[in-house]
This record gives C-alpha cells, sequence and structure tokens, in this order.
C-alpha cells in the first residue's frame, strides 16, 4: 500500500476508547413496534408531515415534505399504520413534530423502490435529484442536507470531493465498520459526489488507528482513477471539515467562510454509502448504523438502526443498563449531546448512543487558570481560548468577539487538555449565542 | 431498566484527561529534586533545614492568606511548595531560618495572593522574594554568605563575583566545577547538571517547552562569546555561572508570569538573556538571571498582547 499519512497543527489526544465495538460486526437491529419519526432531523426549515393519523404507509415511503431551500424529506423506515402526527421529544432536547407509526412487520416496500441504472448513465443533475429526494443529510452528526452541499452557488468552483473517514470521536466505530465491512459502497458514494460536482480528484481520509480499514478502502479504491486514499494522523478533531480540508490538500478554509471557498466539499463515508445505497438500491436514507457503547451498556454493539427507533430499544437490545448510568449522549464524547431521556428516537445524525458510568461521567471541579497554555497549543484554530472563555466569563462579550470567539469550532480540545478543569468551550459556547443575538439585533435595527 | 429516571445533562465535551494542576505542580516538585540533592551534597545538612523553612512558611501564608480573604484553601495543588523550594534554591545555605521564612511570606502573601492568587501572579513570586531578601539583607544575601563546598565551611564568592570583582587568594573555578556545581553559590543554582537533568524531565513531560530555556541561554552564550572577545571559554563560563540554569529552566517559565504564545516564549527568552549579559557586564551587580526575569515578568502582558497566534483561516482585511 503506498498511502500518504497527512495531519493539521494543534489538537488533542483523547483516548480512543474504541475496543468494545471496533471488532464487532454490524448487525441488524430488531424492527421495533413503533417507530416515531421527527420532521426535523436536519440543519434547516423542518418537512410538514404528508400522512396523517390512520395511514398505512411503506418502507421508503416519504412522509415529510421539505419546507424551503435548505431542507430534506423524511421517509418512513418501516411498513405500518400512522399512529399519531404530534410534538415528541427528541435528541436535540426539545419537542418536534413527529410522525409516529406502528409497524406491521412485514417490511413492504414501495413499488417506486428500484435501482436507478449505471453511474455512468446518469447525468450530474440527475445524482444531485436522487440524493435530494432520498433525504441525504450529513451523517457524521451535522446532517446538513447533502443536495444544499452540492448545489454550488454561481461563481463557484470545486475541484476536490473528500470523504470523511476520520471518525475522530472517541468511542465511535460505525464509519470504521461500515467502511471495513461494506468499502465498495463507499468507493461508490464518492465516484457518484465526484460526478454529481464534476471534478477528478477525490479523497478518503481515514486515521491510522483503523488500518484494518485503510486498507479495505484502499483496495476497493485503488483501480478507481482520480481517488486517493489517506492515512491521517490519529489526533483529536482529525475529522472536523477544515482541518479535514487543510490535512489532505494544505488548503485553509477562510475564516467565516466555507468549504467550497478553497474548492472542496466533504463528505462522511456514511453520507457517501447512503448516495450509493440511493442510486443502487434506490432505497432513500431510513437506517443508520449506531454504536452503541460505554462501560453503561452491557453487550457494546455496532447496530444498523431503523430511523425512529427509540433509544430505549437500542439500548434493550444491547442488553440494557450495565451499572450506574452516569450520561446517555447521543454521539460521541467530544461534541456528542447529553440526553435527559431515553425514550427519543433514533434519527438521521445519531452516529451512536454512549452511556458513561457515574464513574467515566464524573466532571472535576474547576480551580484557576495557571495559564500554562495547553489550550493554546491544542486549539487547532489557533485561538486562545483561556482568554475567550475569561472575557465571557465577565460578561464582556465585545473583547471576546475581539479575540475570535466567533472562529470557534467547539471542539472541546482546550475543555479536554485543561489541568485545571476551566469550563471553556462551554464560556466561549454562551460568548457566541450573546454575539450572534447582538449581531441580530443589530441588524434588525 | 431504569425507568422514569432524568439523567444528568451537562455540555460537551464529556471527558477530561487525566493531567491535573497537582500533577504538574508534582512534576516541577520532581525535577527540583536533583538541584536539591546537589545542594545538599555541596552545602551539607543546613540545605534540608533552609528548605523545610521555606516550605512550611510558604505551605502555612497560604492557609493564612486564604483563610482570610475566605476563599477556598488549595494547598493540594502543591503550587506553595514548589514556591517554597525555588524559594530556598535562591538564598545562601547559611541564611538564618528568619530570613527564608520572610522571603517565603513576602513570596506568597504578597506577590501571589495579593494578585489573585494562583495563575495571577504578575510577578515570580519566589524571584521576587529572593530581591526582596536581597535589597533588604544584602549581607546575608551575597559574597561572604556563600560558602565553598565541603565541610571546611570557609566563605566563597560565586564564579561571577571573582570574574567581576576578583578576590585574592581565589582562583577562577573550571568549567567542570561550574557545570557539576562545585562552587559558591545560592543552594540550588550551582549544579548545571543537576538543573539540566530536572529541566529535560520537565521537557519530556510536556509541563514546559523547551523555547524560553533554550534561546535564553544560548542568547546569553553568544552575547558573552562576543562581549567577551569571542572566547568560547567565556561564552561556557557565562552560561554555567550565576544560577542561569535555574533561572531559564525554572524560573522564566513559571506559566502565570511568562508568554504562553511561541513567539512570545522566544521573545522572552532572547529579552532575559540581553538583560542579563547587560547586567552581568555593564551594571554594577555581578549576577543578573533574577533580575532579567523580573522584568520580562513584567513585560509579559505585552508581550501576549503582540505575539497572538495567527487564527486558523485570517483573512488580510482589506484597508
Amino acid at each position: 500500500m503506498n498511502i500518504r499519512t497527512l495531519s493539521f497543527k494543534g489538537g488533542a489526544h483523547p483516548p480512543h476508547s474504541k475496543e468494545a465495538t471496533e471488532k464487532s460486526a454490524i448487525i441488524k437491529a430488531k424492527s421495533p413496534n413503533v417507530v416515531v419519526i421527527p420532521m426535523q432531523q436536519h440543519i434547516g426549515a423542518p418537512c410538514e408531515p404528508i400522512v396523517k393519523i390512520g395511514d398505512e404507509v411503506k418502507v421508503g415511503q416519504k412522509i415529510g415534505e421539505p419546507k424551503g431551500f435548505v431542507s430534506s424529506p423524511i421517509h418512513s423506515s418501516i411498513s405500518g399504520k400512522v399512529m399519531a402526527v404530534e410534538p415528541r421529544l427528541y435528541s436535540g432536547g426539545t419537542k418536534v413534530n413527529c410522525v409516529v407509526i406502528e409497524n406491521d412487520m412485514k417490511d413492504t416496500r414501495l413499488d417506486t423502490i428500484i435501482p436507478k441504472g449505471n453511474l455512468q448513465d446518469l447525468s450530474s443533475e440527475q445524482i444531485k435529484e436522487i440524493i435530494k429526494e432520498a433525504g441525504i443529510v450529513g451523517m457524521g452528526g451535522a446532517t446538513f442536507p447533502t443536495h444544499v452541499k452540492l448545489a454550488l452557488p454561481p461563481g463557484k468552483k470545486v475541484d476536490t470531493v473528500i470523504l470523511n473517514g476520520a471518525e475522530c470521536e472517541p468511542y465511535l466505530t460505525s464509519d470504521h465498520r461500515l467502511m471495513l465491512e461494506n468499502p465498495e459502497a463507499v468507493v461508490f458514494g464518492l465516484k457518484a459526489l465526484m460526478k454529481a460536482l464534476n471534478v477528478n480528484k477525490g479523497f478518503i481520509g481515514i486515521e491510522t488507528n483503523k488500518p484494518d480499514a485503510l486498507e479495505a478502502v484502499y483496495n476497493a479504491a485503488k483501480n478507481e482513477e482520480g481517488i486517493e486514499v489517506v492515512a491521517l494522523k490519529t489526533k483529536y478533531p482529525q475529522g472536523a471539515e477544515k482541518q479535514l480540508i487543510n490535512a489532505c490538500t494544505g488548503r485553509e478554509v477562510p475564516s467565516g467562510g466555507l468549504p467550497a471557498d478553497v474548492g472542496v466539499v466533504v463528505n462522511n463515508v456514511g453520507t457517501a454509502a447512503a448516495v450509493a445505497d440511493a442510486i443502487m438500491i434506490g432505497m432513500p436514507l431510513v437506517q443508520r448504523i449506531v454504536t452503541v457503547t460505554g462501560k453503561g451498556i452491557k453487550n457494546p454493539k455496532n447496530l444498523l438502526v431503523k430511523i425512529g427507533t427509540s433509544f430505549r430499544e437500542v439500548i434493550n437490545e444491547c442488553g440494557g443498563f450495565s451499572e450506574n448510568v452516569g450520561k446517555v449522549i447521543a454521539g460521541g464524547p467530544m461534541m456528542g449531546i447529553a440526553q435527559f431521556s431515553i425514550d427519543i428516537p433514533v434519527i438521521k445524525g445519531t452516529s451512536g448512543i454512549l452511556v458513561l458510568t457515574e464513574d467515566d461521567a464524573k466532571l472535576p471541579e474547576p480551580s484557576n487558570c495557571i495559564r500554562c497554555g495547553k489550550c493554546v497549543t491544542v486549539c487547532p484554530i489557533n485561538l486562545m481560548p483561556l482568554h475567550i472563555s475569561n472575557y465571557s466569563l465577565l460578561d464582556k462579550f465585545d473583547q471576546a468577539e475581539e479575540v475570535n470567539a466567533m472562529d470557534c469550532i467547539e471542539c472541546g480540545s482546550c475543555s479536554f487538555v485543561c489541568p485545571a478543569k476551566r469550563p471553556l468551550v462551554d464560556s466561549i459556547r454562551v460568548a457566541k449565542r450573546e454575539i450572534l443575538a447582538k449581531r441580530k439585533k443589530a441588524q434588525s435595527k | 431498566m431504569l425507568d422514569s429516571t432524568m439523567f444528568r445533562v451537562t455540555s460537551s465535551p464529556h471527558i477530561r484527561s487525566g493531567e491535573t494542576t497537582q500533577r504538574v505542580m508534582l512534576d516541577v516538585i520532581i525535577a527540583l529534586m536533583p538541584a536539591l540533592f546537589a545542594g545538599v551534597f555541596y552545602f551539607g545538612m543546613n540545605v534540608i533545614m533552609v528548605t523545610l523553612v521555606a516550605i512550611v512558611s510558604a505551605v502555612g501564608a497560604e492557609i493564612a492568606m486564604q483563610k482570610v480573604m475566605k476563599r477556598p484553601v488549595t494547598i493540594n495543588d502543591l503550587s506553595a511548595v514548589v514556591t517554597g523550594l525555588l524559594l530556598a534554591f535562591n538564598v545562601p545555605s547559611t541564611a538564618p531560618w528568619w530570613l527564608v521564612a520572610i522571603g517565603s511570606i513576602f513570596a506568597i502573601a504578597i506577590v501571589k495572593h495579593c494578585f489573585g492568587g494562583l495563575g495571577h501572579n504578575f510577578m515570580n513570586p519566589a524571584l521576587a522574594a529572593r530581591a526582596m531578601l536581597l535589597a533588604s539583607w544584602p549581607v546575608r544575601m551575597t559574597s561572604s554568605a556563600f560558602l565553598a563546598p565541603g565541610v571546611d565551611a570557609v566563605s566563597a564568592a560565586t564564579p561571577l563575583a571573582l570574574l567581576k570583582e576578583g578576590v585574592a587568594g581565589q582562583a577562577l573555578p573550571s568549567i567542570w566545577n561550574m557545570f557539576i556545581g562545585n562552587i559558591g553559590g545560592c543552594i540550588g543554582e550551582t549544579s548545571a547538571l543537576a538543573l539540566l537533568i530536572g529541566g529535560l524531565y520537565l521537557i519530556y513531560r510536556g509541563v514546559i517547552s523547551i523555547r524560553i530555556p533554550l534561546v535564553y541561554i544560548g542568547t546569553v552564550g553568544i552575547l558573552a562569546f562576543i562581549i567577551g572577545g569571542f572566547s568560547p571559554y567565556y561564552a561556557v563560563y557565562h552560561i554555567l555561572a550565576g544560577g542561569l540554569f535555574l533561572g531559564a529552566f525554572f524560573m522564566a517559565t513559571d506559566y502565570a508570569s511568562s508568554p504562553m504564545t511561541a513567539k512570545g516564549q522566544i521573545a522572552m527568552g532572547i529579552g532575559a538573556g540581553i538583560l542579563t549579559v547587560l547586567i552581568r557586564f555593564f551594571g554594577a551587580y555581578p549576577e543578573g538571571v533574577s533580575y532579567s526575569i523580573l522584568l520580562m515578568n513584567v513585560a509579559t502582558p505585552l508581550i501576549d498582547r503582540y505575539t497572538m497566534p495567527k487564527k486558523f483561516g485570517e483573512v488580510k482585511k482589506s484597508a
């Protein structure tokens, strides 16, 4: 294998904690009795439900129609009968409109779910349309609608597509297993994305702590022209969009800018596989791989879960909780969102369900900043987190803005390394919110 | 299965590294041990006495100040122990116990806690205390107070004093003796070897970066080489003399009073190096390390401001 090893400047080294599931093959989760499918699983405008109580639905049937440009349709993951259309709690922490469907366990597919033809016969526009209609969003967790990413504003030219297989979040192994078990789908998805954007250069970046996945993807891509598989140094946040672009191409996305500003579009490997499914099978995005792990889970697993299955059911399928549960997190430990309830559905962006024990979840008391500068060293954006944080804690948000609070990507590296256990990223988040609120106010005047 | 439990919610990240302030301070203490052993070896058991007094009064002063100011007592972070140790390293082995105690109390109560406690001192507390002691009790802190290594307890001038003023009957020490510490001086400053071992340990542990010590020592060496008439001997003599290793590895790298950015740390090293040489060659006082570091401590906020790292993706502002 002739693979380059690349990286970015800064970053932290949290323990990988992937041992529990990195060797477990993906298993299809049991089909749930009921699914609760939120009408908002993406960044952007929520969908309008287009089914009503009593309707019969099939697998792959559209049940939510996007409203607005930045939005993405929602499909049913099972066949059965609509029981309710009402606001329910989801992993965002609030209630959103959900379609609740009772499973008839027949798994009847919609007739229109058929392969969309060969890649070479599809035009760029057709591919974009398939992706849009399949409801594909960024599956790394950010859930930005993929077709919007592909719709470049006039004047922007893109020459490179990068697939993100870094999976730098500790504990998570869903991308790892996907690349290992189905590298062909990942490579196919990349080819489709490259064709959609009319570019000839594609990268697949994978961290060095997944040598088996690197090899599998390398072998699947070695005869493809223009596709380079690169090894990425195992370092957090290697999978952050701007850091990944910098590692692969050496380009620097301008502050406040988008990847397209430097000619790049980045997608997660899971997103590429979903694109492959949408073209090769014709199936919209109705299921995803979820890593269910942490010491608080009895039998950690990588499960292929139907969208709308409750966390509770998924956790039960993994043997339930093992001991004192400290925290339940949707996503990984660095950027995932802690959940107060497990009666919430798995959505398109749920890359993992992490259950920490009381011991794991204990957060130490903060003490005085000793100005050791570790936060400055690890910050992938070259910020000085201690200064932003200090200004924020003093309610001096203008000064926080001056020291570049808005550039923070909230990766949490600073809070992770801080020996004084200061709430760095928390206070920077507060500052960002205040600054945004002020800008909005200034605009409306 | 827990049924209607509400789980705890906090914002991310949900895990923290094992790094703690206490561990950082413990590393500094470990790194200072070789120099302490060297001090005991060369200057005798009185060194232990002085060190204990310095540490006990530093920790005592911290407890007292935090009680008075109604703040949580944080002696467990070991920072007061470090300050006490460093103060002991900066006094002669003949220093009376009250002198040491006054130094420690001044360092902790005035320089550290009056300015906000750990992380807020604008100067290195131990160095500021040394400067105070030197100004108040010059006789007990200079020349005749320094002992020659060994059991005879005769006084011995420091290498720099010898170089500057010359003392009848005392020859300049050899480079080797200066390297291992077999010379007159403060308790912890004489053995460059022991300090180097400790300093390298700190760099290996990631507690300090090599920038400040390397640039500081390098600047002193180069300038001494030039001013001394391009003599390599002169350059090495100046590098090994006057507690430069103690200052460069352990004092100039004090987190609270030194720059955090890479560029700033280089500026700190160059600045302290120039000041040290200026004081040694052109000042009235033979040793320049402590004052040069104190002066750079005061300049640190300014250095930090002008060496802020360029943020990722910074766009040139169009004028």
